[in-house]
């Protein structure tokens, strides 16, 4: 037994990096107790994220597993974590300004939400379904807590209630499932999984269920969907930006590696499911956005919508197909933190308002805010040639490849629908009485919609870098 | 048939037989460490303590055995009576319980486990559980608050407790209680024994040993200022005495993990002639005396603890201490290159 | 034999105590019951030769885990009655997920029983039991080949600890505090004022 190797640490360093940063952050929280450290904290998690970004640009190309094999570092974990951070980065910049007016300032925000990342790099990076879950966990207990951050707030508190209760359930299922599949295959490495489950068995069959029935719950897919408006509305908004953003991409990533990588051999036993879930998504997220008043609760149908169209992509099961989902998640995380950003602005003196009728007439008091809003509703809806266009287009075009044209086509129907609503809200801003006008939006708001609004407008000019990258990465997995 | 008995009865009889032997010498043994608890407290405050029963008061505590059980055992009527009398004998079985492990010389003990320590532990861990329930079961107030505080006290200190035992576990190698003894059979004799390289946790251990057998200064359980008599305001005869043995085997029993865990358990303190030709249990017993005045002196000189004072020196004071030694520990065990094989 | 004896012993002891869990109608009781199955299975684990699980089962669910349980129950004073008065009405759905599982276990138990060849795709060798003691044998494992694991479980309870004490902690600014380095800083000068009282004024302030 010698000293520990340091080398074989080193494909986790970001996630050292930020796990050690975020306890340090703790401690000089706790021990510094002035008015500023909330602020301070703040700026350090981000310096953090960056940091960790950049490490994750500078680790070689290829593929390094360590811990065992069961932390894999590819290409496809790569992108993620980097789409990833960028969202963690961009949530806390978004909670600058709405935490110092409503007074909420604490340092245990900026600290969870690294913790939380940490949580979504580890769970991008699982490479068996023991690290899977720990991932998992260490994400979801730091959203259960932020989403109850407001605590002197009913609202905030019965959203993060809710959201622990069910993400508890979920959580068991999916630990059920896994047990059921370690029971059938012997072994938890993906890997190990893939070479044991050649034909299709019955119990292994359940546990996809119940695995699957846990993924669907943590990226909100119908018909594990319920806690999601309910959340989304309770939670504090720039916590419902961070929901909506960062650890959607990490369940996707869960998603997609656990099912690409592990049963490859009975494709057709779960494509079934995830062709049902898809369609089911698509359609409530599109019909029940329609009659929604609160601006959140239409963000949360809006993300259940999205993640349907994301698993057409999973559901080609080809390396096109996980292209597909990743330019699919690049895009709609760029598009929501835009829209939130906008979401975040809505403040009438000190209180922050979220219905679709305050935003009337935004088009004359705002015109820029209203420009860039409409800009980024039309690119939700997947109207051409916005990049939301695109991000759709690569995953029916996957589908399609995969002969899986009834869906494709119902993904494209849906879509029409959901236009529908995002159009509505452009309608109100530019052709309804102006309500009674906004505060002036910070500059850190401003800079966030700006560059998600220029990224969705300039996307067709110049799609190499995200659609090369997306590639490269999908084809890490195969 | 002589298969069954060389192999079953024979073996189980020679247990049953050391067990009733070990259990007979300890209860003599607590009814006199009752009487020099009482000893010493009367001489620090220079009182003649018991000298009535007997010579100097020798029989003192047969005397009072008697007169418990020949009470009537009261149970009040709004008690949980299952409860009520399950709770005296789970505190008295538990701390019984304990010495199946202890090695009291080499090779004199009644299961040499290999997880001796950790079995220790569980069981002190357990004793909790006496005072909880008759607690609650005695449906009144002052004992209810007594258990509450006990559980939150006990659970406390048993953390720094453990974290103390991790550190001799890492100079030792080994959960077995005889190994740890062995570890500490050094050439220095008393000076190559644990108290010395490990003193801070030789301290944190005798504080928190106090705070886990609620010994004064940390007798917030039946604190009689306060709580009249705590968990045990309800009881009374049989089930009373039930409680104080208990109490007193539970306090041997740390005062001979003391022993051994730091003081060397029966190694003679200097490792030459006329030191080894004593035998160990006699070392042994000297050493858990000398634990036991320890004890006894600290309930005479110290003062009660209020609780919130308690909670911060256990979470506050102990807790970072024992944590950060069980790092320095390994560290220096590591990088010295002393590490156990 | 006598393993036997003790097998079916603890196995019957947990089993009924696991039954009267739920079937006991005092909460308190339950804990108990719920203690007493704890107890049975650590001594079931002995048997199996699994010594440090045994003990660290107790130390950690029936030491710590149970006491709060039990702490919380004794407090919160729950009525089970009124818990229980739905029972009938969710029966059907409780025993039909009931049932959906047992089925699966049964699927799960039959595979390995059936295929014999599924215990061996297991990847690591357990090592025999009498080659090395199963403390040593955990030991050997957690902290080179399953560090990342625990670790891993170590952020999660972090993240805890963390949540229960943002969602909970409030710093009440009237309550007094006791700060022992200050009252071991304070000195004669700090504490204490020296006044001459003129005769017949009082002190004014």
């Amino acid at each position: 037994m010698d000293v520990v190797d340091f080398n074989t640490l080193r494909p986790a360093l970001p996630e050292l990096l930020l796990a050690g940063g975020a306890m340090a952050l703790l401690m000089l929280g706790a021990f510094r107790s002035s008015e500023g450290t909330a602020t301070l904290v703040n700026w350090l998690a981000i310096a953090l994220l960056l940091i960790a970004g950049a490490v994750i640009l500078a680790m070689p190309p290829g593929t390094q597993t360590t811990f065992g094999g069961s932390f894999v570092v590819d290409g496809f974990a790569r992108f993620l974590k980097l789409l990833a951070l960028t969202g963690s980065a961009t949530a806390i910049i978004l909670s600058l300004d709405y935490n110092k007016v409503r007074k909420r300032q604490k340092f245990e925000y900026a600290v969870l939400i690294l913790l939380s990342t940490t949580g979504m790099l580890m769970l991008i990076s699982a490479a068996d379904l023991i690290a899977l879950y720990l991932g998992l966990e260490l994400m979801s207990l730091s959203l259960y807590v932020l989403a109850a951050f407001d605590r002197d707030n009913a609202r905030a508190t019965e959203a993060g209630l809710k959201y622990f209760v069910l993400g508890a359930l979920s959580s068991g299922m999916l630990l059920y499932g896994a047990s059921l599949i370690y029971g059938f295959t012997g072994t938890v490495s993906f890997v190990g999984i893939a070479k044991a489950a050649t034909a299709p068995s019955l119990g292994l069959i359940f546990g996809i269920v119940f695995l699957f029935a846990g993924f669907c719950f943590k990226i909100s897919a119908v018909p594990f969907h319920m806690w999601t408006p309910d959340v989304y509305e309770g939670a504090p908004t720039p916590v419902t930006a961070f929901f909506a953003s960062a650890p959607k991409v990490a369940a996707a990533a869960m998603f997609v590696r656990a099912t690409m990588v592990s049963f490859p051999a009975i494709t057709a036993q779960w494509q079934q499911i995830v062709v049902f879930v898809a369609i089911a998504s698509m359609a409530l997220g599109s019909f029940a956005a329609i009659g929604q008043t609160n601006i959140k609760r239409l963000m949360a149908y809006s993300s259940i919508g999205h993640m349907g169209f994301a698993l057409v992509g999973l559901a080609a099961g080809s390396a096109e197909g996980v292209q597909g989902v990743l330019i699919y998640m690049a895009i709609y995380m760029s598009m929501t933190l835009g829209a939130f950003a906008c979401i975040l602005a809505m403040r009438q003196g000190d209180t922050f308002v979220e219905n679709i009728s305050d935003l009337s007439g935004l088009a004359r008091t705002k015109p820029g805010m209203a420009f860039f809003l409409a800009l980024l509703l039309f690119s939700l809806a997947g109207i051409p040639p916005l990049a939301g266009f695109f991000a759709k287009f690569y995953v029916f075009l996957a589908a399609i490849q995969s002969g899986l044209y009834a869906l494709a086509v119902i993904g494209v129907l849906t879509s029409v629908v959901g236009a529908y609503y995002y159009l509505l809200i452009v309608k109100v801003m530019y052709f309804d009485e102006p309500s009674p006008g906004f505060e002036r939006m910070p500059f850190a708001l401003k800079a966030v919609l700006g560059v998600s609004g220029l990224f969705n407008l300039l996307f067709i000019v110049w799609p190499a870098p995200l659609i090369n990258a997306a590639s490269a990465a999908a084809k890490s997995l195969f | 048939m002589a298969e069954l008995w060389t192999i079953y009865l024979w073996p189980l009889i020679v247990m049953v037989a050391q067990s009733v032997m070990l259990l007979v010498i300890l209860l003599i043994a607590i009814a006199y460490i009752l009487l020099a608890d009482r000893k010493i407290w009367a001489a620090v405050q220079m009182r003649r303590g018991p000298n009535v029963v007997g010579p100097w008061g020798l029989l003192q505590s047969f005397a009072d055995l008697l007169k418990f059980v020949l009470k009537e055992p009261v149970i009040p009527s709004g008690a949980n009576k299952g409860v009520f009398v399950l709770a005296p004998l789970v505190s008295c079985v538990l701390a019984l319980a304990a010495w199946a492990v202890i090695p009291v010389d080499d090779d004199w003990v009644i299961a040499d486990i290999n997880v001796g320590v950790l079995y220790i532990f569980a069981i002190s861990s357990l004793s909790v559980y006496g005072i909880i329930m008759a607690g609650w079961a005695s449906n009144s107030k002052y004992p209810f608050l007594a258990a509450l505080r006990s559980a939150a006290q006990m659970v406390s200190y048993e953390v720094s407790i453990g974290f103390v035992i991790i550190t001799v576990l890492l100079c030792v190698g080994s959960l077995n209680l005889t190994a740890i003894v062995e570890a500490q059979n050094g050439r220095y004799g008393l000076f190559s024994w644990f108290w010395l390289p490990l003193l801070p946790m030789f301290v944190i251990f005798f504080v928190s040993a106090l705070a886990e057998t609620n010994r004064p200064p940390f007798d917030l359980v039946e604190a009689e200022s306060e709580l009249v008599a705590g968990f045990m305001v309800e009881y009374g005869s049989t089930p009373y005495l039930l409680f104080m043995l208990g109490e007193y085997v539970a306090i041997a029993t740390m005062c001979s993990l003391g022993a051994i865990l730091f003081l060397g358990g029966w190694l003679p303190p200097v490792p030459y002639a006329p030191f080894t030709w004593v035998p160990g249990v006699i070392w042994f017993t000297l050493k858990a005396l000398f634990m036991f005045f320890l004890f006894a002196m600290a309930k005479a000189i110290v003062p009660r603890y209020r609780y919130d004072q308690l909670m911060r020196l256990g979470w506050k004071v102990f807790l970072p201490i024992s944590l950060a030694m069980v790092v320095i520990v390994a560290g220096v065990l590591q990088y010295g290159g002393l590490a156990p094989k | 034999m006598i393993s036997a004896l003790f097998f079916y012993l603890f196995a019957s002891l947990c089993v009924a105590s696991a039954f009267m869990v739920i079937a006991s109608k005092n909460p308190v009781h339950a804990v108990l019951f719920l203690i007493l199955a704890f107890v049975n299975a650590s001594g079931l684990f002995i048997l199996l030769g699994a010594e440090f699980l045994a003990m660290i089962l107790v130390v950690v669910y029936v030491g710590a885990v149970a006491v709060l349980f039990l702490f919380v129950v004794m407090m919160l004073d729950v009525d089970f009655v009124e818990l229980r008065e739905g029972f009938l009405q969710y029966l059907p759905v409780g025993g039909l997920v009931g049932v959906i599982f047992l089925a699966e276990l049964l699927l799960v138990l039959g595979a390995w029983v059936i295929n014999p060849s599924m215990p061996q795709t297991i990847t690591a060798p357990i090592p025999a039991a009498d080659a090395i003691s199963n403390t040593e044998a955990l030991g050997l494992v957690l902290y080179t080949r399953y560090v990342y694991y625990f670790q891993a479980a170590g952020l999660v309870l972090l993240v805890a600890m963390i949540g229960a004490i943002v969602l909970t902690l409030r710093h009440k600014p009237q309550v007094k505090r006791q700060n022992i380095s200050d009252q071991v800083a304070r000195t004669k000068e700090t504490a204490m004022e020296v006044v001459k009282v003129q005769p017949g004024q009082g002190l004014s302030q």
